[in-house]
């Protein structure tokens, strides 16, 4: 029991680097990414592809991958994403369920539908633990996952709170029109912000590949885990996120422990209760929920 | 010398005409106020001019240049800045955080944070609380502090006192007099409340239905004939 709850912990770091993406976007482009965990996936498909081409390391590799992620972020703002958003809130989800057939359908051309893995390229990675007393044993890996996650969300809490670029993301959040006639490009930081939730996203993808096996229809199950973090979490804080991605993790785990089938179905119901128990919430207390959703606050 | 020029603008919200040519001028250190019943469309120009509103025919001529076409953010790094209706803070920042954002994106110049914060004295203790956290009074100080954080030649000031306390109200207007005696920044002020209308602004335009119905000198106008034209009685007078 003691070892599901660490590796539930551990798990929900990985869902929080995924997540943060998708409640970053949302909060500051008002739309909700559906290519988000194909997105990943593309991250994943693009080290691997480095590490067969060159052998190289994959931690090495993600390097570069992450600002290759970062530029079609952008450019999908500037081209694709900033034109349907004004088209209404309906266009850019099906942009964006589009787009994401359209990479699950490009990996399989690229890659082929075999299920790979970054696994057996990270040596001995990716089944040595640390020994900790009372026979406890913690993988590195999911270590390694999770404190990258926190450093992550750490960094872009900085960026948030303390940057030029910080408080105009923040400002643009939150009124986008008094973000202008503040001076403030608000198309322009859209794009800084689908550049850094798309970066992300592949970097969650990287971790996931080197976790498990991963195939190009991989994206849909992965977007579903970040939305649950991100609701359970709420969009307004980034620790929040962790905490979502947390809760949703030892779900699962403990779920598991349960019965081999309970790691799925314990993720979705805690996360359908927590959706109802809000929703409750909301009509008794009258709190104005989606306005909590979409706030990115100065803490 | 003439800093803003609007020639013959129009703009409109779907198939309403809000703003119907309308011609104005402001030159530098020159307060103009609008004044107009609800729907006479002081907003919409306002709008307009900031360039939150798109113009449908019409031109904005700053410091001589066109900016007609040119989106908001870079009408406020040219010298164009609104406190706009409603304030429009950003609730989940500090009053701090919302004068910086203006002055990291404005024009460089005399107003920084600690002459902003030295000309508004009530925002001190309050420069770490969230905007959010406001009083009415507090939150139109940070408004009109925000848009001064850019430094702009023209400034634009909606609704000034609407929903306010007079108490507020007076000490707002004590900050902006201040602000006028430097004679640095034109201000265009829309306010509901004639006395202080006349008593502030040097000249005064007085909107109906999308038009300028009356202009001229804030001393010289009539008060009855600004409230001629406010309830747009002129008109019925010389048809009967």
């Amino acid at each position: 029991m003691f070892d599901a709850i660490v590796q539930g912990v551990l798990l929900g770091g990985y869902y929080a680097m995924l997540a943060s993406g998708l409640s970053l976007l949302f909060g500051v482009a008002r739309f909700i990414n559906l290519a988000h965990g194909d997105l990943a996936l593309l991250g994943a498909y693009l080290v691997l592809a480095l590490v067969r081409r060159f052998g190289l390391d994959p931690f090495v590799a993600t390097v570069p991958v992450l600002f290759v992620m970062a530029a079609l972020g952008w450019f999908m703002q500037k081209w694709l994403f900033a034109r349907t958003m004004r088209g209404g809130i309906l266009l850019p989800l099906l942009t964006t369920f589009g787009l994401g057939a359209a990479i699950q359908n490009g990996l399989y051309g690229a890659f082929g539908s075999d299920a790979a893995s970054l696994g057996n390229h990270i040596g001995n990675l990716s089944w040595d633990s640390f020994d900790l007393p009372f026979g406890i044993s913690i993988g590195k890996l999911p270590v390694l996952t999770f404190a990258t996650a926190v450093m992550a969300l750490g960094a872009l809490q900085l960026l948030l709170s303390r940057t030029r670029f910080g408080r105009a993301l923040r400002a643009t959040s939150q009124d986008p029109e008094a973000a202008r006639l503040s001076g403030v490009d608000a198309e322009r930081v859209q794009r800084g912000a689908a550049a850094i939730a798309v970066a992300l996203a592949g970097l969650a993808g990287v971790f996931l590949a080197m976790r498990s096996l991963i195939n190009p229809y991989s994206g849909p199950a992965e977007l579903i885990y970040a939305f649950e973090a991100v609701v359970i979490g709420g969009i307004g804080s980034l620790w929040g996120t962790l905490t979502g991605g947390i809760v949703l993790g030892l779900a699962q785990c403990v779920g598991a422990t349960v019965s081999p089938q309970g790691f799925q179905l314990a993720g979705h119901v805690v996360f359908l209760v927590w959706l109802g128990g809000r929703f409750y919430s909301q009509g008794t207390r009258g709190t104005p929920w989606h306005r909590r959703l979409l706030k990115w606050g100065s803490a | 010398m003439i800093v803003l020029e609007a020639r013959s603008l129009v703009a409109r919200h779907g198939l309403l005409t809000a703003v119907r040519e309308v011609s104005l001028a402001v030159e530098q250190g020159e307060v103009l106020a609008i004044v107009g019943a609800n729907g006479a469309g002081k907003t919409t120009l306002f709008g307009a001019l900031a360039g939150v509103h798109p113009v449908a025919s019409g031109v904005i001529v700053l410091d001589g240049e066109d900016v007609t076409a040119l989106p908001a953010h870079l009408r406020v790094g040219r010298g164009i800045a609104m406190a706009p209706e409603g304030r429009r803070l950003f609730p989940d920042m500090t009053v701090r955080e919302n004068l910086m954002i203006a002055g990291e994106h404005g024009r460089k110049g005399h107003w920084t944070l600690d002459t902003v914060m030295a000309a508004f004295p009530q925002l001190v203790p309050v420069a770490g609380s969230l905007a959010n956290h406001l009083s009415g009074g507090q939150r139109q100080a940070v408004a009109i502090a925000r848009a001064l954080m850019s430094n702009p030649k023209v400034l634009l000031l909606d609704e000034v006192s609407l929903g306010l306390s007079p108490v507020a109200i007076e000490g707002l207007y004590e900050n902006l007099s201040a602000l006028k005696a430097a004679r640095e920044t034109a201000i265009i002020v829309v306010e509901q409340d004639l006395d202080r209308a006349v008593g502030f602004s040097d000249r005064l335009v007085c909107m109906l239905e999308g038009r300028i119905q009356l202009e001229g000198r804030s001393c010289d106008l009539p008060r009855a004939a600004i409230a001629d034209a406010y309830f747009g009685l002129t008109a019925s007078f010389e048809e009967h």
